[in-house]
């Protein structure tokens, strides 16, 4: 199924999990927040939340800003 | 009197700094760290971005600022809308660094000056969801009172434009601001050296917040100490209460036994 990952298309396989999109991007324990179809996913649900084709991901993290 | 004797309590917590400063524009993580120990920092301020998934990097600024060590104080930079704020703030809240939040909403590319109405309904949403809500505003003491009353945690009035290093140019609408405000008042945007973080604290005003005034400068770890000292020296002039300022002299050594 396709995704998109911060504006990029992404493959994953059907039935991919939050956890396993992180996992796949290499993000690790990183402290990163996911939005959703422009929902906020709590990091305690990226395990058993589903991603479906079609839907919209954002991955975010902290920078340097004032 | 020391810091000790004299807590910044922010959101219900005591700090012994007044100084919190930005993490942009610095050349390194490490420059990063370095100016924040040299500010005497205990708050910083981060930006919310994408992560760029195709080449994610190996490090992260926490690593080099350690949530343990420091408040981690998120904010809402680039935000032109209050829908797109409340977004980033519910996002970071989920990153999990707290619920303080600087907010900005910006109303104007040139001058990065704050949009007020969207600004105050995006406090007035945060509030609601439980942050602590820290915004970032223009010198306007009605701004600032309806900021409070809505229950912010502190008002951001700002000095100058962002980045510009002009220093305060209304001291006395922060006078006014200072007086009337029930919640800290931290200066935020537009100083560009040592005296005008000074001048802030000599306003009674409860701390200062500055990035570009450190990072930009020519050497950011000495600016950073040099701010540090300027906020320290002008939180202790405002408490120990300056003499009024007179238009003729008033001599200093005693008139009495003067040689004849």
């Amino acid at each position: 199924m396709h995704v998109i990952v911060n504006d990029e298309p992404r493959e994953l396989p059907e039935g991919a999990t939050v956890a396993e999109l992180i996992a796949a991007l290499g993000l690790g324990p990183r402290r990163i927040a996911v939005e959703l179809n422009r929902e906020v996913v709590p990091r305690l649900s990226y395990a058993q939340r589903q991603l479906h084709d079609g839907d919209v991901v954002e991955v975010i993290h902290f920078v340097g800003g004032g | 009197m020391t810091t000790h004797d004299d807590p910044f309590v922010l959101a219900g917590r005591p700090y012994r700094s007044r100084l919190i400063i930005g993490t942009g524009k610095y050349r390194s993580f490490e420059e990063t760290r370095q100016a924040a120990e040299a500010a005497g920092a205990e708050i910083v301020t981060v930006a919310v971005r994408r992560v760029n998934i195709t080449d994610p990097g190996k490090e992260n600024l926490l690593d080099w600022l350690s949530p343990e060590r420091f408040t981690i104080l998120p904010n809402t930079a680039g935000c032109y809308t209050a829908e797109d704020a409340v977004r980033t703030c519910r996002l970071a809240r989920e990153a999990g660094v707290g619920t303080l939040v600087k907010v900005e909403v910006i109303g104007d590319e040139k001058t990065l000056f704050p949009d007020v109405p969207a600004t105050i309904e995006a406090c007035r949403i945060l509030v609601r969801e439980g942050f602590q809500v820290l915004p970032y505003i223009t010198d306007d003491p009605v701004a600032c009172k309806r900021l409070e009353d809505l229950g912010c945690a502190a008002v951001m009035p700002l000095a100058a434009p962002i980045g510009s290093g002009l220093g305060i140019r209304n001291p006395y609408n922060l006078r006014i601001i200072v007086e009337q405000s029930r919640v800290p008042v931290i200066v935020d945007a537009g100083v560009g050296t040592a005296s005008h973080a000074a001048e802030a604290m000599e306003l009674g005003c409860d701390g200062v917040l500055m990035n570009t005034a450190i990072a930009g400068a020519g050497n950011p770890i000495l600016m950073a100490e040099a701010m540090r000292q300027a906020v320290e020296a002008g939180r202790k002039a405002f408490l120990a209460g300056r003499i009024p300022a007179r238009l003729y002299a008033t001599a200093s050594s005693p008139l009495e036994g003067l040689i004849r």
